[in-house]
């Protein structure tokens, strides 16, 4: 596979949140502001890599029945490793993903990436295959995060823009993540369908 | 089979074991200075701090270079908040005023619950710091008090006032020990 491929698949084609749509709990949970969703995304980002770099190492040594377990074991060491260090060094963040942390250990697509791709391909295309499948999924949890906040409290990326209005605050409780993310959805699948019709 | 995933375990584990080893300081250092921020916030300028447990709250009492207590901050909670668990760091000045709050933990709703953080403070629209739960307990207005409600979350303004109202009853203790102490002496 081209690395032009890899990455336009991460970032459009295969995005995991748009069309795969995989790991909607932690998409709908974590998006309330720009910043969750953005920090969400690149600490997924990173689980995507690091694991997606060792089990295409190990693919060879690792034993076909036992394959789920153990990637499930390395996924889960990276998330702790990202658990830990968020703790330490980035406690207010800490705080407010708190759980969602934890529980990207169950993400469809970190495992789903493992199984699909980098038991399949080599070290350099499974690393890429993680970058950029993270950052596809971190772009799509920054901007349903931004028009969430925007909506729902008046402020970008933790700015207010309109002095002294509240949002409507329905955006930011879960009903406004269901609803942005289905509009949002809409509008850029159906901007991939005209640029489909366009090439064809 | 066996050796293959007993091998990934072992190598997991001495990685994070490892990793463990260098962010446990700072994770304790993290959480200390949280307090630490949050005691400062909420007392008068102090020159000592005196650690107490008073009927098992954690207390901060502030005590001035000559060792008189210019005020204390109380650690309460309860779990009466809308989403759960609410605990404060509740100061008072050495007359049993609220001197200031800050949230230590938190589950109430974004953009509704979770305004106490702003609300009752000093330039909040229900100002609970200056008064003295001692001699008027706070409570909301729906409940014929005197304090205003955050708009939407009566339940969580009723969980915060109560932690408030507790926190002053611990103060009184510490309070009536420190005069007992001076008489003693």
């Amino acid at each position: 596979m081209k690395t032009k491929d890899i990455i336009k698949n991460g970032l459009i084609k295969e995005n995991p949140t748009w069309v795969l749509i995989l790991g909607m709990c932690p998409t709908l949970a974590t998006t309330t502001s720009a910043i969750n969703g953005m920090s969400m995304g690149l600490a997924t980002t990173f689980v995507l890599m690091m694991s997606n770099i060792v089990i295409s190492l190990l693919k060879s040594v690792i034993p076909d029945k036992v394959r789920i377990p153990a990637f499930i074991v390395i996924i889960a060491t990276f998330v702790t490793m990202v658990e830990m260090v968020m703790k330490a060094y980035l406690p207010a963040l800490y705080d407010s993903l708190g759980l969602f942390i934890a529980l990207i250990v169950v993400n469809c697509i970190v495992l789903g990436r493992a199984e699909a791709f980098a038991s399949k391909n080599n070290v350099g295309q499974s690393f890429l295959d993680g970058l950029f499948m993270g950052l596809g999924f971190t772009w799509a949890l920054t901007l349903l995060g931004m028009v969430r906040e925007l909506l729902g409290t008046g402020c970008f990326f933790g700015h207010s823009l309109i002095g002294g209005a509240d949002g409507m605050l329905m955006m930011i409780l879960p009903p406004g993540g269901f609803l942005a993310l289905g509009l949002l959805m809409a509008l850029i699948n159906h901007i991939r369908n005209k640029s489909k019709v366009k090439n064809s | 089979m066996l050796f293959s995933l007993t091998a990934i375990a072992l190598v997991a584990a001495a990685a994070l074991a490892a990793l463990n080893g260098v962010t446990k300081e700072p994770i304790a250092a993290a959480q200390q200075a949280k307090v630490e921020n949050a005691i400062s916030a909420v007392l008068p300028a102090f020159d000592k701090l005196e650690d107490r447990d008073v009927d098992g709250h954690l207390c901060h009492v502030g005590l001035d270079a000559e060792g008189n207590m210019v005020g204390a901050a109380i650690e309460a909670g309860n779990d009466k908040g809308f989403g759960g668990h609410l605990q404060l760091m509740v100061g008072f000045d050495k007359e049993g005023n609220v001197s200031g709050y800050q949230i230590l933990e938190t589950h109430e709703t974004p953009g509704l619950g979770a305004k106490a953080d702003q609300w009752f403070q000093k330039d909040g629209k229900g100002c609970v710091v200056g008064s003295n739960p001692a001699e008027n307990a706070l409570t909301v207005k729906k409940d014929g008090g005197s304090v205003d409600a955050i708009s939407g979350s009566t339940i969580t303004s009723r969980a915060f006032l109560g932690i408030v109202n507790d926190a002053s009853a611990v103060f009184a203790q510490i309070n009536s020990n420190a005069n007992t102490t001076d008489y003693e002496d």
